[in-house]
């Protein structure tokens, strides 16, 4: 097990708030100012319609120690245009053309299973749970590409100890929105929905993982997983669920989606792990999205850089066995 | 059809052949090749290297079916070496960017990655056809010597459509398509033959 800092990670100072306008958002502003009369978001919605899904809507936020620092954010644009949630099409831009229709509101979320007392948390009211931080983390995709997010949440053991799990409860479950109607191009794959994923009970209370609402200090966009979602960032990105509906506290490890359509490919633990490649592809190295084609490959760190906060939770296990 | 008509023609297929390729190289200068760079070269490539695959193979059942498209054969090998040309360039991307011209790394893809293996079958398969393309090699190899070489190219195209199938997620059906396309083409080939005899049969005397 590692201990002391991870050697890559410069203890330069947090990403200032300004650097975070990259070059399309800082045009944007401009020719948003051009046009003082009219509403800006309006204008921006038509200088840009691949935005017209940003939600944009303010979170106030928190520094945490917990980022990721000395690294170069992925631009909000690549953040919000190259997602992987195939509810809304297997395409990695159909996401944010799609999930426009994605109802946020009215939101709840179930508590279910091994817990005191059953019950349902309103969006609003997880949202003053406990004070938003801003959390930049590498985000490391299965299909080996990367980026730098700067999400909004708290930890996801605050709201788990709102939850009151019972003794026995080993593991949670979290369970994504699923509506046909809303997704009609779920059935672009055979996946089963709703989209389902899990963790031990020891590594959902390890304070990086994060019950995410936002990123770029806004609310989630709808293809980021609106209005609340998981974010583990020493796991594949397939771990992190997305628009959560329901928490399920349970004893046995629950089935979760991609583990269950291709167990020797998708791990249950699925951490980032070099030393254990994905059958089809190495997982020795990345490509940073955003970067130019000869600068986007760089080599991929255990548990994403992040073994100082999470090796202690694997050190009896083989990571071979249990990729 | 017209010896210029022909030539006009070959130019358009040349320009719409190399217009993806265009699209590449410009936004590679330009880096507007959107956010993942290296993914966007290596999809593009190797979905055109099966489109052209595909096309090249309509050509002789859309002649069978109506002898009005005789005249589609002038583009066959223009279209069949493209798709060399983009598999060429989809296999080099693949050494430059995935395996970094890491010899090791590549043979190790090759051996343990059936994926990759099926990949550099197909691009292999492909190479004979595409250097005894010249009407020289034809006249050397004899019409039906070479003909039965370049039956190879439906190996090489079921090969090409299985490696897409074992690159995507599993449950991902985004190569249905073009395996669609590319069955029917293949099945049209026995159909047209059998029907073609059916036709010809001596008439039956009662």
């Amino acid at each position: 097990m590692l201990i002391g800092k991870p050697p890559d990670i410069p203890s330069s100072a947090i990403t200032p708030k300004d650097r975070y306008l990259n070059r399309r958002r800082f045009l944007k502003g401009a020719a948003a100012l051009g046009v003082a009369s009219a509403g800006a978001a309006q204008t921006l919605d038509l200088i840009s319609p691949r935005s017209a899904v940003h939600a944009g809507a303010k979170l106030d936020t928190v520094k945490s120690p917990l980022s990721t620092t000395g690294e170069q954010l992925t631009s909000y644009e690549d953040i919000t245009h190259y997602n992987n949630f195939y509810e809304f099409g297997v395409n990695k831009d159909d996401p944010a053309k799609n999930a426009g229709g994605l109802p946020t509101r009215p939101w709840t979320v179930k508590v279910t299973g091994l817990v005191k007392q059953p019950r349902t948390f309103d969006i609003d009211a997880l949202l003053k749970l406990r004070p938003l931080e801003e959390r930049v983390y590498r985000h490391r995709c299965v299909e080996a590409w990367s980026m730098v997010i700067p999400w909004v949440g708290y930890s996801l053991s605050e709201f788990i100890k709102q939850c009151d799990p019972l003794g026995n409860a080993k593991y949670v479950q979290f369970l994504s929105y699923y509506n046909s109607k809303v997704e009609k191009w779920s059935s672009e794959s055979t996946i089963f929905w709703p989209y389902s994923e899990g963790l031990r009970m020891d590594e959902a209370m390890n304070p990086l993982a994060l019950l995410t609402f936002g990123l770029y200090g806004e609310v989630l966009p709808n293809q980021d997983g609106a209005p609340v979602r998981i974010v583990l960032p020493w796991k594949y990105g397939f771990k992190s669920a997305k628009s959560i509906v329901e928490v399920k506290f349970v004893e046995k490890q629950p089935s979760t989606t991609w583990h269950e359509m291709a167990p020797d490919e998708y791990g249950f633990f699925s951490n980032v792990n070099p030393t254990v490649d994905h059958p089809r592809w190495s997982q020795k190295t990345e490509r940073r999205i955003g970067l130019p084609f000869y600068a986007q490959r760089r080599a991929t760190l255990m548990f994403n850089g992040y073994s100082d906060q999470v090796a202690s939770l694997y050190t009896d296990m083989n990571l071979r066995k249990y990729y | 059809m017209k010896r210029s008509t022909i030539i006009v023609l070959k130019a358009l297929v040349w320009v719409a052949c190399l217009w993806p390729f265009g699209l590449l190289v410009y936004g590679a200068i330009t880096n507007t090749l959107g956010a993942d760079p290296t993914a966007n070269i290596e999809l593009t490539t190797g979905y055109n290297t099966l489109l052209l695959l595909i096309l090249s193979l309509a050509i002789t059942p859309l002649r069978r079916i109506w002898a009005g498209l005789n005249w589609l054969i002038h583009f066959r090998r223009l279209l069949g070496l493209f798709a060399f040309f983009y598999g060429t360039v989809h296999l080099l991307a693949y050494v430059a960017l995935y395996a970094g011209f890491d010899v090791h790394s590549m043979l190790a893809d090759i051996a343990k990655r059936k994926f990759i293996t099926i990949g550099v079958a197909a691009w292999l398969l492909l190479a004979p056809l595409a250097a005894t393309s010249t009407t020289w090699a034809i006249r050397k190899l004899g019409g039906k010597r070479w003909n039965r070489l370049h039956k190879l190219v439906y190996v090489a195209a079921i090969c090409g459509i299985v490696h897409y199938w074992w690159q995507v997620k599993p449950g991902v059906l985004s190569p249905l398509r073009l395996t669609i396309v590319l069955a029917v083409l293949l099945l049209a080939r026995p159909v047209l033959a059998f029907v073609q005899k059916w036709k010809a049969r001596p008439p039956v005397t009662v």
